[in-house]
């Protein structure tokens, strides 16, 4: 479904919800449970996936007990993104894990990539695969990942000015592929 | 699996929750938190002995104002700040343009006034006073709306506490008007904000606490 068919099917739900219709509301919430499991995942990473299911059941809880913030202005996705985000945050202080969620999260990150991660992923690896080997690690260090160009460099054993060039090259060969394919 | 459950026995016992009961439920701890201000200034300041002249007098009348409109200033950042995706701008605007207006006829009526006098203006009888009064009258409606803000959803507890203390404040000094015997605009702008960023200050302070959802 595309993403704003999801906002307006589940704002219409919501707003049906937050009228007193608890069809409407379980709908919502099963909906919303689909989302959560994946995007909590990710999240805590291998080593939590025991705290998934809890967390899930908390946020649902916070979503049901706070349901009148939600104002028609607004985006649901948008609002029940911010709910998840906070119980994610609240997590980790809990367990005082210092970890940083940049402020500006995509509002709807957890509408999108639930859906298309999965695609997207494995259109990169064909894509990657075809480089060579220190080449693709170098292209997810520092275009997926993050790391400078030192940071990967040093990861890799190469001087910063290497890895600049040989990312530079790798960066033109996908150019070249992404370029035939699409003709 | 448990949270199929969950989800079942959430929606088997739903309730209607609009929206507009964030604002009602913020409104209702205006009319307890004033109440209980009004309480303290009768019992325990004193109304001013002047009142019945003066509420015939503007200066009563622009104090009032000014603190009331700081109030639904603080009121509108709140409501939006008691929801996770909420934002404070316009209330925040109410604010700066209300203070910005009587910066204006303070300053102008202070440069009126001959330079010996302008200390006396500024100062009045009570400024030491009258902003620990505001905050000390604004510390049951910032509770209460802490208390209330706090089964909404606040993401940004900080700035939400702020906002509930703005709304406390202007409630705590739109009644203080009525103990309050200044006459100034300029006192007014200067000891009346005070008094009001005290309270903001104190609910920004507390709200990383006092918010937290649990």
């Amino acid at each position: 479904m595309v993403f704003h068919e999801v906002e307006q099917r589940l704002k219409a739900l919501m707003l049906r919800a937050q009228a007193g219709d608890g069809q409407a509301w379980r709908e919502v919430l099963t909906l919303l449970n689909a989302r959560l499991t994946p995007y909590f995942r990710r999240r805590l990473g291998p080593e939590h996936a025991a705290e998934v299911e809890d967390l899930v059941q908390e946020t649902l809880l916070a979503v049901h007990s706070r349901r009148m913030t939600y104002d028609a202005t607004q985006p649901f996705t948008a609002w029940a993104h911010a709910v998840a985000r906070y119980k994610l945050i609240d997590h980790w202080r809990r367990r005082r894990v210092r970890r940083h969620v940049p402020l500006d999260d995509v509002a709807d990150t957890l509408w999108i990539d639930a859906d298309h991660e999965g695609e997207v992923a494995a259109d990169l690896d064909r894509l990657l695969g075809g480089l060579p080997s220190k080449q693709e690690q170098l292209v997810r260090g520092v275009k997926i990942e993050g790391l400078s160009l030192a940071e990967a460099g040093e990861r890799f054993g190469m001087t910063e000015g290497a890895a600049k060039v040989s990312l530079h090259r790798a960066l033109k060969a996908l150019m070249a592929k992404v370029g035939s394919r699409g003709d | 699996m448990e949270t199929e459950r969950l989800i079942d026995s959430l929606a088997a016992n739903l309730t209607p929750a609009p929206s507009r009961q964030v604002s009602r439920r913020i409104v209702m701890t205006a009319l307890v938190g004033a109440a209980a201000a009004l309480v303290a200034v009768l019992f325990w300041l004193g109304l001013r002995s002047d009142l019945m002249i003066a509420v015939g007098g503007r200066m009563f009348w622009m104090k009032a104002a000014y603190a009331a409109i700081l109030g639904v200033a603080g009121f509108a950042c709140a409501e939006r700040l008691a929801r996770p995706t909420g934002s404070a701008r316009g209330g925040l605007l109410l604010a700066v343009a209300a203070l910005g207006v009587l910066a204006v006829i303070g300053l102008t009526m202070m440069m009126m006034t001959p330079p010996a006098e302008r200390m006396a203006l500024w100062l009045g009888q009570s400024w030491r006073r009258c902003p620990f009064y505001i905050l000390a009258l604004s510390i049951p409606t910032l509770a209460l709306a802490l208390l209330t803000m706090r089964r909404f959803a606040p993401t940004r507890l900080g700035a939400a506490g702020a906002a509930a203390g703005l709304f406390a404040g202007g409630v705590a000094a739109t009644v203080y008007g009525l103990h309050c015997g200044e006459t100034s605009p300029i006192f007014l702008l200067t000891w009346y904000s005070l008094g009001v960023a005290l309270s903001t200050a104190l609910g920004a302070l507390l709200g990383p606490w006092a918010l937290r959802w649990r």
